[in-house]
């Protein structure tokens, strides 16, 4: 086994170990520094390939798993993979430290902590590193299934029960959705691997299928990244622990579905669909998440809606960048594959300044007890170095230099500037949305910005509506912030150096159909006085006019009716799902047997009669019938007459006898048709019935001794005649396709074969026996039964009489 | 006052024997014309039924002492073991096997496995069938 799939399954085999290290050792040092130790070592283990990477080479490797079904552990280390890869263990690391002043090693339980938090980290490197598109998809529901448990951590608490709930359904259900979509690539592209597939990219697109997958692929990824309108489920994940925000909600989980749409670039992009869908879905989250938090006064449901934006934000320029598969290796296929170096980058950046803000929340509530803007103010003098990284990690949000934000949102603009001018799926009419929504919503991410450092940092500060005394949080709570702060700065100043190592391998992979020339891709601060500059001064004039006037419109915002908010509607359709199967339920399983024997009966002969008329089974042949006799006609006779009487009679006793006068006229019967044997066992056994049924009817209770005739029901009537019906066709037709010969020449010979001249009891006790001692111990069953059910009742009875 | 069933129990008495040889005759000649351990066996528990009638159901059972319950697992016991018969003799489970003996009284006559086979149907129909009437009836 390669040593990069220890490195892989590292966080999970650590997990194992957490419990040990936590109930040994936890009351003397905190478990998470020894967590601590699994991030680093990957993060170290992974700074080897960036040089690998950056040549522009790559690496493979093969864990057999179930190869007879060709399911393999295939990893494939590329740029794309490696950035996440990147992403996902150094902030992980970061986190990992920050949680362990941020979480008491006294009051909570940290073993469940870090155990969720690992099996998290390993899905999610598995996630990015798999090339098998089923391992993938394994990962990704372990992705979901640790980010429910990391969000329900403080399970006591409804609201964690409650968002961690809401979570797991929207991310399964768009999950499952992927699966099906990941089933019909491999279909259409006889392979399980996604290089292959994108090798055999021309089968793909050609195929009926491809829409659909298409469809069902970007479902799964636009649930998993808060994609407008699934991104109800990430506001209220916010009650996980802080360093569950930072890590899963900000860096990590979130950018699975971006991943993947990256990922499947090279297969789904060049067709309109995929422009529009993802393009468009990411442009009107972008608007959504930031028009949403700015009416938000807590913090991490501000910052939620900021994610979700963000999000959006990278979504719409992948869908941009798109376009240069259409167009290829042209002048404006490297004009838009800028685009999709943009939304590579904004990722990077995003991961830094987002992770650092959540940190620099948390650090608020834990050190004020809230996270209420409302009650916040004026800590910029008690908490200056949080303040900082505010600032750093706000400005960074809203697009302003010196910050790395401001970088990625120049490209942006750049990018929706370009697709106005596509020309391509439509564009000529509606490409101009793109930059104007675009830059609407820079100017609400701007204003919200504001709101959370100014709100919180400056102003008065009240310490009369804080419950704890405010100061300074401890030093090892602010060296993550202040890492990813550092970042954030560094990128701006030198972004070249992320952009040659890490930025354009991975944009290599993304477009691997592309002449990637590093040259075109050079990030500079500083571009000219173009359009895009403009565009930010406005945002920059705009934003501070509306967050100065803030006062007065923001009371809009609650004036927007949470009927039609997608909330609502979540909670709603749960509700009504719920109702729905209820009443579905109910309505059929109505408890009474009466019923159920009528789907039973209708069923049948449904089933029955469906088949009949549509194989054309209605073949009769009557030559092969044999003379009907007097006595036949007579016993006939008889057996409908008694049935009548049974059906019509109002007296029970009248029921039971004509009931034994018909098992008298089968025994006759069989005594006609030359069966003794039947005839004599049938005779008594009617005797021994009718005697029974006699007995029942002697201790039927006398509270409802009105006994009436059976009421007429027409569904009865109904279903009886058409099963009559049924099984008289179906005899008669089954007689008339007597295709084998009979076997019972066989037993005919039972005097040679078993040395019996009685050929019913041969077969009884010889040819068949088997059956017989079945059936023997089938009575002994039911006379073992009756008797337990009758003293268990008796010794019940003398039980509560001698209570009483 | 107890009703006097002199004439019932009288009758019974003779008719008991009858119903009992009768059983017997269908039991035995099951393999050659109409009867059979199963058939044997209900007019057995006919006969054993009569008796519960015309008799106190004590004093029937002091007279026969035999646990119904136990006589059908007997009865499915025998069944069993006739099928493992033929696996000890290196058949397949339940073969039966039939040949002709010269015996003192009988004569020459014909002896089958299937006979024991049939005994265990007959116990166990007999067990069942008067086991359930006792329970029922004991039931007050």
């Amino acid at each position: 086994m390669n040593s990069f799939y220890i490195i892989l399954f590292l966080p999970f085999l650590f997990a194992i170990i957490v419990p040990f290290l936590f109930k040994y050792i936890n009351k003397r040092i905190h478990t998470g520094w020894f967590v601590l130790f699994v991030p680093l070592t990957i993060f170290l283990y992974l700074l080897q390939y960036i040089p690998i990477v950056a040549k522009g080479d790559t690496r493979e490797y093969i864990l057999p798993w179930i190869p007879s079904l060709n399911i393999n552990i295939t990893t494939y280390i590329d740029g794309l993979g490696l950035l996440f890869g990147l992403l996902i263990s150094g902030v992980g690391t970061l986190v990992i430290l920050y949680s362990i002043y941020y979480l008491s090693k006294e009051r909570e339980e940290l073993h469940n902590f870090y155990i969720y938090l690992l099996m998290f980290m390993g899905a999610m490197l598995g996630l990015v590193f798999s090339d098998h598109i089923l391992i993938l998809y394994g990962f990704w529901e372990l992705t979901s299934i640790s980010s429910f448990l990391l969000i329900g951590y403080w399970f006591e608490r409804k609201n964690s029960r409650y968002g961690a709930l809401k979570s797991l359904l929207i991310t399964v259900f768009g999950g499952l959705a992927m699966l099906a979509g990941f089933i019909m690539l491999i279909l259409m592209a006889e392979t399980y691997s996604i290089r292959e597939m994108i090798a055999n990219v021309g089968e793909i697109t050609n195929h009926s299928l491809f829409i659909t997958a298409l469809v069902l692929v970007l479902l799964g990824a636009f649930t998993k990244s808060a994609q407008f309108p699934f991104s109800i489920w990430l506001p209220d994940a916010m009650e996980a622990p802080t360093p569950v925000s930072a890590y899963l909600h900000s860096a990590t989980m979130v950018k699975a579905g971006i991943y993947l749409v990256a990922r499947l670039t090279p297969i789904f992009a060049g067709s309109a669909s995929w422009f529009w869908l993802v393009a468009g879905v990411g442009i009107v989250t972008l608007f959504y998440g930031s028009f949403n938090a700015i009416r938000q006064t807590d913090l991490k449901a501000l910052l939620a809606f900021s994610t979700i934006s963000q999000l959006g934000l990278v979504m719409s320029l992948l869908g941009i960048g798109s376009l240069a598969v259409y167009f290829g290796q042209s002048e404006n296929g490297i004009l838009f594959s800028a685009a999709t170096f943009a939304a590579i980058f904004h990722l990077f950046n995003h991961s830094t300044f987002k992770g650092s803000l959540f940190m620099v929340v948390g650090i608020v509530d834990h050190e004020t007890g809230t996270r209420d803007i409302r009650r916040l103010g004026g800590l910029m003098h008690v908490m200056p170095i949080t303040f900082t990284i505010a600032v750093i990690g706000a400005f960074s949000m809203a697009g302003l230099p010196p910050f790395n934000g401001f970088l990625s949102k120049e490209m942006f603009f750049a990018g929706v500037n370009d697709v106005a001018n596509a020309g391509v799926f439509g564009l000529e009419q509606f490409g101009l949305l793109f930059p104007i929504i675009a830059w609407v919503a820079s100017v609400f991410t701007f204003v919200y910005c504001m709101i959370l450092v100014f709100k919180t940092f400056t102003g008065k500060f009240r310490p009369e509506k804080l419950t704890r005394k405010v100061h300074e949080a401890p030093f090892g709570m602010l060296v993550s912030p202040i890492i990813l702060g550092l970042i954030v700065v560094l990128v701006f100043f030198f972004p070249n150096v992320l952009g040659e190592y890490i930025l354009i391998p991975a944009l290599a992979a993304v477009l691997p159909m592309m002449q990637i020339n590093a040259s075109d891709f050079h990030i500079s601060a500083w571009h000219g006085v173009n359009l895009e500059l403009w565009m930010t001064i406005g945002v920059v004039v705009v934003g501070i006019l509306l967050y100065k006037t803030l006062k007065g419109w923001v009371k809009l915002f609650n004036n927007y009716p949470y009927r039609l908010t997608l909330n609502h509607f979540y909670d709603q359709s749960l509700a009504g799902t719920e109702q729905f199967s209820q009443n579905v339920t109910n309505r059929y399983m109505t408890g009474s047997l009466r019923q159920y024997l009528v789907y039973i009966f209708a069923f049948f002969v449904l089933l029955l009669m469906g088949s009949f008329i549509t194989l054309y089974g209605f073949q009769f042949d009557f030559s092969k019938f044999a003379p009907i006799e007097l006595f036949d006609i007579a016993i006939v006779i008889g057996i409908v007459l008694a049935a009548f009487v049974v059906l019509f009679t109002s007296h029970r006793i009248t029921a039971i006898v004509t009931l034994g006068a018909i098992g008298y006229f089968v025994s006759m019967f069989f005594v006609l048709f030359q069966a003794p044997d039947l005839g004599l066992t049938q005779f008594v056994v009617e005797t021994v019935t009718t005697v029974l049924f006699l007995l029942c009817f002697y201790h039927l209770p006398k509270l409802k001794k009105n006994i009436g005739k059976i009421s007429f029901k027409l569904t009865n009537l109904i279903i009886s005649l058409a099963m009559g019906a049924t099984v008289t066709i179906l005899a008669l037709a089954a007689f008339g396709h007597k295709v084998f010969e009979p076997i019972s020449y066989f037993f005919e010979k039972s005097y040679e074969l078993a040395g019996a001249k009685n050929i019913v009891n041969a077969i009884l006790v010889d040819f068949r026996g088997f059956d017989t001692m079945l059936e023997i111990s089938v009575l002994a069953i039911a006379g073992l039964g009756v008797y337990v059910l009758i003293r268990q009742g008796s010794r019940r009875r003398e039980q509560s009489n001698e209570t009483k | 006052m107890k009703p006097n069933d002199v004439i019932l129990q009288s009758v019974t008495k003779v008719a008991v024997v009858i119903i009992f040889t009768f059983s017997v005759y269908l039991f035995m000649n099951g393999h050659h014309n109409p009867g059979g351990g199963f058939i044997g066996g209900l007019s057995t528990a006919a006969a054993i039924v009569l008796l519960y009638l015309a008799f106190d159901i004590e004093k029937v059972r002091e007279n026969i002492r035999i646990d119904f319950k136990k006589l059908t697992a007997i009865g499915v016991l025998l069944a069993v073991c006739t099928g493992l018969g033929g696996v000890v003799f290196g058949k397949e489970f339940l073969t039966q096997a039939f040949g002709y003996f010269e015996l003192p009284v009988f004569g020459e006559t014909e002896l089958t496995s299937a006979l024991i086979f049939d005994t265990g149907v007959a116990l166990a129909v007999i067990g069942t069938a008067v086991n359930i009437i006792l329970s029922i009836s004991e039931d007050r």
